[in-house]
């Protein structure tokens, strides 16, 4: 255990990459109030795309950034099926995730493509440091945007979509813009996650999304969300704290690496499920003071009387 | 100014539920009118503001504003002339952002949205000054959420969102039923205040019978979709509530429906 916290640089940095799919996932699940499924499919097309123009020898800025571009696409499909489409939101996202597994494999060609050797983001620099770079800068102008005046209006599609209609806002487009930043960024993340594991794999992105919820959860535990600055910093945070839990499950002798998406998936429910008993026991012992009070208070004015 | 002739609008035609909610309705309003409207419950009031602000879109009829027909713009190209204010008070804000974004959204009406900071030192100064007119505090608390809000004071945002941008038609649909009386006057008083400062064609849909003779310069009254009885402003000055409800029961041949009506 000792060793372990001596040794936190490989869960932060793993948490640095995985950040910017967390931030996408903010964006659709918390910013619009859309539960986003192409996560899971996007995220491996931004390995793909980044994969296969590294080893076809393009720059890695230029091929992450590529990757950032093809998720964007997919997330202004989900966008379009949404909207234009009228088709549930959930669905939509089922849909896309489905569509791009075949993309996906046509992009690469192959089930695995090795990055091993190739010329990467982080061949020359460490990855903490090209990662704390990159995500710092995201963190920063994805708060800059929401300061906009088209950022404010994507946050209030998700707030008051009826409200900012009023105010002239065709909400169709500010949630293909959701969508289509959230995939971008969820993309960026596949593309940095196979440069530092050498290899983009057609099945990287399963799971995704409930990796990307459980970050959201438990950044907003710790941090609390108040302003748009500290909320985008809980979700860095968070994805951070969930590497750690996953390296302190490791150690755990007799967990399997396999049992990795069960206690994710349990975390997110422990999340999803906290606040809502600690609401009504609220309430409820609201409503128990509050009618002790009455009683009492009726009480005393009988005794007056 | 606005002007709609013969609009209809059913909902679920040729089924057992089928509901007229407007039948050949036509209505001009001139540059400056603040009309009130009264009408019982399902008379086809909010399905006239709906119509008018493109939330629907009519079975048959015309609906244009200066002369220009509307009829085919959706809702968010026509709200570039059209102030709205809904009876829920958590309709016309959103509760997570602040009053200052709120408001920076507001200002935005109907023109493009780009990349430019939302509230800026000089935006701010002219929201203070806004909040100020309302004379409840809010200038003293532009980064709060506006969902800590009391439902007056939300009320009270949405009336100033609604309206500082000088919207050339105005429409206010019961957006004083859902607060106390004390509340509603407030907003009452606020809303003639800032109609009459800034000259605004008005359509404000009421419950309150005294309310809807003293304010404005004339009042319609609807029944099951059509407008029965429209009173000019000479009549309307000795108009009292009594002879109004008696109107509407010689024309509309029942009584005035609605529990919430409020005699005075
Ligand atoms: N979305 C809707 N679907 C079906 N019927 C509706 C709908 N909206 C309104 N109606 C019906 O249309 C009629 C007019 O409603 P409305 O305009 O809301 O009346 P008011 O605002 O005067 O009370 C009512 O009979 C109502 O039941
Ligand atoms: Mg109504």
């Amino acid at each position: 255990m000792i060793n372990f916290l001596s040794n936190l640089d490989g869960p932060v940095e793993l948490g640095l990459l995985y950040a910017l799919m967390a931030l996408g996932v903010y964006i659709t699940f918390r910013i619009l109030d859309f539960p986003d499924l192409t996560v899971d499919g996007s995220f491996t097309t931004g390995g793909a795309i980044a994969a296969v123009l590294i080893t076809n020898g393009v720059n890695p800025w230029v091929s992450t950034l590529a990757a950032f571009g093809g998720g964007m696409l997919a997330g202004v499909c989900t966008g379009l099926l949404h909207t234009k489409g009228k088709i549930n939101g959930l669905l939509s996202g089922i849909i896309m995730m489905i569509a791009l597994y075949s993309i996906n494999m046509r992009i690469l060609g192959k089930p695995l493509i090795s990055l091993s050797g190739e010329e990467t983001l982080f061949s020359s620099i460490d990855a903490i440091w090209v990662m704390a770079v990159i995500v710092i800068a995201g963190k920063l102008l994805l708060d800059a945007f929401f300061r906009t005046d088209l950022g404010l209006s994507l946050r209030a599609t998700g707030d008051n979509h009826r409200m900012i209609r009023s105010f002239g806002v065709n909400t169709d487009v500010t949630k293909i813009l959701g969508l289509s930043l959230s995939n971008g960024l969820v993309a960026l993340s596949g593309a940095v996650v196979a440069q530092h594991s050498s290899f983009a794999d057609i099945s990287s992105g399963i799971g995704m999304i409930v990796i990307g919820l459980a970050s959201v959860i438990i950044g907003e535990a710790v941090l609390g969300n108040g302003s748009i600055f500290r909320t985008t910093l809980a979700v860095v945070l968070g994805s951070i704290i969930y590497r750690i839990v996953v390296a302190v499950a490791y150690e755990i002798d007799w967990l399997e690496t396999s049992d990795l998406k069960l206690i994710t998936a349990i975390i997110v429910i422990i999340a999803l499920v906290v606040p809502t008993i600690r609401r009504s026991m609220k309430q409820r012992s609201m409503a128990r003071k509050r009618s002790a009070e009455l009683l009492t208070g009726n009480q005393g004015k009988g005794g007056a009387a | 100014m606005l002007k709609m002739n013969h609009v209809s609008k059913l909902f679920n035609p040729g089924t057992v539920d089928e509901k007229i909610a407007l039948m050949g309705v036509n209505l001009h309003l001139k540059p400056g009118d603040f009309v009130t409207v009264i009408g019982s419950n399902g008379a086809g009031k909010s399905t006239l503001m709906n119509i008018i602000s493109g939330v629907m879109k009519p079975d048959a009829g015309e609906v244009s504003i200066d002369g220009s027909s509307i009829g085919h713009l959706p809702e968010h190209r026509r709200s570039r002339w059209i102030g709205r204010v809904f009876q829920d008070p958590m309709a016309g804000t959103a509760p997570n952002m602040t009053i200052e974004e709120n408001l920076a959204m507001a200002y935005r009406r109907g023109s493009s949205r780009g990349f430019q900071i939302g509230v800026t030192s000089s935006k701010r100064k002219l929201f203070k000054e806004e909040l100020q007119r309302l004379g409840i505090g809010l200038e003293n608390r532009l980064r709060a959420k506006v969902g800590m809000l009391s439902g007056g004071e939300r009320q009270a945002l949405s009336l100033l969102m609604a309206t500082f941008t000088k919207p050339q038609i105005l429409l206010l649909d019961e957006h004083t039923a859902a607060l106390d009386p004390a509340r509603a006057e407030l907003i009452t008083k606020l809303t003639n205040e800032i109609v009459s400062d800034l000259n605004l064609t008005t359509l404000m849909v009421t419950h309150n019978m005294e309310q809807a003779i003293r304010l404005g310069n004339r009042l319609i009254m609807m029944d099951k979709g059509r407008i029965i009885l429209d009173v000019n402003e000479e009549r309307k000055k000795d108009l009292t509530v009594e002879q109004l409800l008696g109107e509407f029961e010689n024309i509309s041949g029942h009584k005035l429906s609605d529990d919430r009506i409020m005699l005075g």
